[in-house]
Formats: structure tokens, C-alpha cells, sequence
């Protein structure tokens, strides 16, 4: 673990996986809650935590660096389904990237359990990992100037939600009628860090 | 009952209302928003006594026009511009009342970018997130104002806070932005740590409420690849691989995927809200504050 200042005020806290992060990420959040730390934004990412608004964050890094994280807890939260359409242009792009046929792609996406690893990009839109490694697709070469609201998308070793049409250059592979991100709800984001996901196929195959 | 609200006569070139910003929500990709020149928005709703965390109007270089339909107090702050009720001229940087019905008009900067116009009882759109400020990142908040807009105004409060005329720093006709490296200043060579922080650079016309463009020498990297999305701060100084430094702003991004060599020191932030295309920007290092 290594504990980068940021500015004056910030902390980025790097490990060496999503599954540290992820543990890093739980721990954080039980110190705050528990009053033992004081902090405005907690912001997990792919290999790290940011902590914004620190009042002392020399301290703080000398701290955690010399402390053990604990593994992340087991969460006992609902899994949210997301029902899909996977009926994405990227579909067949997505199938030769993983060697298989193009109607084996829903099975295999839909037979994971996903979680989201971090947000970012978009409010609402979740990082969400659980393919295996073999299943990762690079970008599309040329990113679409617009993607529609809905779409489900594979970059890397993340699959993704578009919570609003917008520029993109994920591999389409299906879309969702599940509304990501609406600021009259509570909470406004379906989904948040460590948000448990499973995509459910739905007609027309 | 009066009718308190405005209606804009004018846009401008982009006019947005700013707060405070929603702070607390990066986790799930929500940008901070606020006010660019936080100095200025509070300093125009101390003018005409509204709570700091009222709602403004922000401005883009040419200005807006709104007719209030009720009788208000407003002041103008920020970068200096000709102010004029009904066509005749009135005071920047001071309290002034507008009648129902008259033509508040906000001309041109004569320097500087950024404009910010506090109203008696602050503009009172719906808040999202706890915040009135226009993301122009994610798009919450409300919309740019078009012509034709009707902004509902918050009843005045009156706060005894009071003054007739405040100084406010002129904008820059040079940028020095204080910096501490980091945290991901090992990823450039030596030789572009040195670029960085000795030579000059000047603002791009490309700058936004996201960035800060410059344009400038390039930054060599010493490591190759790409960095896995992490969390970004305000102030933040990305560099892409294709161009000059970005410093990020209220509407940035809560995560980025290029190496931040530096972090800006917050005082200095207001300043760049100020900052006109072609301003020469210098980046000069302190040492991270040393606390006992």
C-alpha cells in the first residue's frame, strides 16, 4: 500500500488489486461511520481510494500504511437485477473477441454476478467487474458520438450501464429499460461502490 | 403576493446559476460544481446581505440581461463590466436596486471572464442534490439560461452582513498558479518536471467550467501505458498525452485516467476562473503545507 498526498487537503491511497481496493474502500467507510474518520468524499477506483476534505493527511497516510486492512466484508445486500435486451451492434465484435458463438455472449454475461468496483464517468454510471480475465474487449477504435441511455457495454474487464445517452466507446452489447440515475429518488444512483448486479436476459432473443 | 422572479431578456453567451456546489456525491461520479470564482459569489451575496450559500448568476465574458418582476437589490462582482438599469449606468461591485419591471443589463467584460450577479433572496430553482449550481459536466442541475428563462428568486433574508463597496482583486494579466507535485509526478521525466514548473504557458481558448486548457511545451512521460481510472480533486493537474496541462475545475470529472503531476493551491483557484485565452500561466512549486 502505498499513500500519495494529494494538494493540501487529499489523499490517494494505491494497492494492488480491485480486491484490495474493495477491502481498503469497506474499511474507510467503517472508520467514517464509526466517527474515527473525518473526511467529504471517499472515492474508490480501479487500484485506488481517494480521500477528499482531510483535515491532516500526512497523518492519516502514515497511519494506514502502518495498519492491516481487513479483507472485505462478505455483503449480505439484495442483488439488483437489471433486466437486458442483448440485442447491442457489438454483439458479434464481442463474441469473436471472446472466441464464441454470438448467442453464447448473453449466457455467459448473464450467468455472472457482477459488483460495481467504483463509479465515475457519468452519475450512476458503475465500474461493474466479475467476468473472468479472458473475457476482457478492448474500446471500440472509434468511439460513438452518441450512445443511447440504457445500453449495457463491455470495456476492459468492466461492463457498464449508460445512465443517459451520451459519447461512448464501449462494446454495445445489449440495453435496459432500468432507470441508472433519477435525482427525484432516493437514493438517486441504482448503483453505488460494492452494489451486487445480475443481468437478467430478457425477449426478444 | 408579489411575483418574485426574473426573466432573462438576454442569455448571453452562457449563463448558468451557481451555489456552492454538491459536494459529497463523487462516489457516484457527481461532479462538485459551484461557483468558478467562489471569492466573487460570496462577495456579491455578502453586498446585498444573502447567506453565502444563495444562488447566483455566472456569466461568460459578454454579459446577460433580466427584467426582475419585482423590486430587488443586486450587485455584480467578479470581472468588471458596464452595469446599467433601463439603459442608464449603474455601480459594479455595490449594491443596487433594480425596480419591477426595469432592464438590469450586464454588459461586456473589460477584463477578466467570469461575471457574478447576486439578487436579493438569491435565484431559487429547485435544488438537486442540495444544489442550485448548473453542472455542465452531468447535466444536473438547471439548464444554461435561454432567452425567454423564468428564474423564481428565494424571499430576502435580511442578513445585517451589509456593505456598500468591497474591494475585489483585479483578474490576472498573468496566472502564477502555486502547485504541489503530485501524486503522480514520478510518471514524467525529470526534464518535464523542470518544463513544468519553469516555463511558461498560456490559457487555451478551449477552457471550460470542466478545465483549464493550456497550451505550452509538452510534458515528456518516463513511464509508458495507462494509468487505471483514480479519483481527481479540484485543482488537479492532469496531463493528456496529446497537449498542454489541464487544471481541473468545479465541473471535473470524480475520476480520470491521465496522471496528475501537480495539485493547484486552492486560494489560487479563483484567479483562474479569471483567466482570458492567451493569459501566460506559470507553474511554480511549494512545499506541501507542514502541519507542527
Amino acid at each position: 500500500m502505498r499513500a500519495l498526498p494529494v494538494g493540501d487537503s487529499a489523499l490517494l491511497v494505491e494497492v494492488c488489486s480491485g480486491d484490495e481496493a474493495r477491502a481498503l474502500h469497506a474499511e474507510l467507510l467503517r472508520r467514517r461511520t464509526e466517527g474515527l474518520l473525518t473526511v467529504r468524499e471517499i472515492v474508490p477506483a480501479a487500484r485506488t481510494v481517494l480521500l477528499d476534505g482531510l483535515d491532516d493527511p500526512v497523518r492519516l497516510a502514515s497511519e494506514l500504511t502502518a495498519s492491516e486492512v481487513p479483507p472485505a466484508p462478505r455483503r449480505e445486500q439484495a442483488v439488483v437485477d437489471i433486466p437486458v435486451r442483448y440485442d447491442g451492434p457489438d454483439l458479434a465484435d464481442v463474441a469473436a473477441h471472446w472466441g464464441v458463438g454470438e448467442q453464447e455472449v448473453p449466457r455467459i454475461h448473464a450467468a455472472t454476478e457482477f459488483s460495481v468496483a467504483f463509479c465515475g464517468f457519468a452519475p450512476g454510471f458503475g465500474y461493474l467487474t466479475g467476468l473472468p480475465p479472458l473475457y476482457d474487449v478492448p474500446r471500440r477504435a472509434t468511439p460513438r458520438t452518441a450512445v443511447p441511455a440504457g445500453s449495457v457495454a463491455l470495456a476492459g474487464p468492466y461492463t457498464g450501464v449508460y445512465p443517459r445517452s451520451s459519447p461512448g466507446g464501449w462494446q454495445l452489447i445489449g440495453r435496459t429499460d432500468t432507470v441508472l440515475w433519477d435525482h427525484a429518488r432516493v437514493p438517486a444512483a441504482l448503483l453505488s461502490p460494492g452494489t451486487r448486479v445480475r443481468f437478467v436476459p430478457v425477449g426478444p432473443a | 403576493m408579489t411575483d418574485r422572479a426574473l426573466v432573462v431578456v438576454r442569455a448571453g453567451a452562457l449563463t448558468t446559476v451557481q451555489d456552492r456546489g454538491r459536494p459529497g456525491h463523487a462516489h457516484l461520479g457527481v461532479p462538485h460544481s459551484g461557483a468558478l470564482d467562489g471569492h466573487a459569489a460570496a462577495l456579491v451575496n455578502r453586498l446585498i446581505g444573502n447567506p453565502p450559500e444563495a444562488a447566483v448568476l455566472e456569466t461568460t465574458v459578454n454579459g446577460c440581461a433580466v427584467r426582475p418582476r419585482s423590486t430587488l437589490t443586486i450587485a455584480v462582482g467578479g470581472a468588471p463590466c458596464p452595469v446599467a438599469v433601463d439603459g442608464r449606468p449603474v455601480a459594479w461591485g455595490a449594491p443596487v436596486r433594480v425596480p419591477a419591471g426595469a432592464l438590469l443589463d450586464i454588459g461586456t467584460v473589460s477584463c477578466g471572464v467570469r461575471s457574478y450577479v447576486g439578487v436579493s433572496g438569491g435565484i431559487a430553482v429547485d435544488p438537486v442534490l442540495g444544489s442550485r449550481s448548473t453542472d455542465l459536466l452531468s447535466g444536473l442541475g438547471p439548464a444554461p439560461l435561454a432567452d425567454g428563462t423564468v428564474l423564481p428568486l428565494g424571499a430576502p433574508q435580511h442578513v445585517h452582513a451589509r456593505v456598500d463597496v468591497a474591494p475585489q482583486p483585479a483578474p490576472p494579466t498573468e496566472l502564477v498558479l502555486r502547485v504541489t507535485l503530485g501524486p503522480r509526478d514520478d510518471w514524467f521525466t525529470r526534464e518535464a518536471l523542470h518544463t513544468f514548473t519553469s516555463r511558461t504557458y498560456r490559457v487555451s481558448p478551449a477552457s471550460n467550467r470542466i478545465g483549464l486548457r493550456t497550451e505550452g511545451p509538452t510534458l515528456e512521460r518516463a513511464l509508458p501505458g495507462e494509468l487505471p481510472s483514480e479519483g481527481m480533486v479540484l485543482g488537479a493537474v492532469q496531463v493528456p498525452p496529446d497537449g498542454g496541462p489541464v487544471v481541473f475545475l468545479a465541473d471535473h470529472p470524480t475520476t480520470g485516467g491521465y496522471p496528475v503531476i501537480a495539485v493547484v493551491h486552492p486560494p489560487d483557484l479563483p484567479a483562474v476562473a479569471q483567466a482570458a485565452p492567451g493569459t501566460p500561466v506559470r507553474f511554480v512549486t511549494i512545499r506541501r503545507h507542514q502541519r507542527r
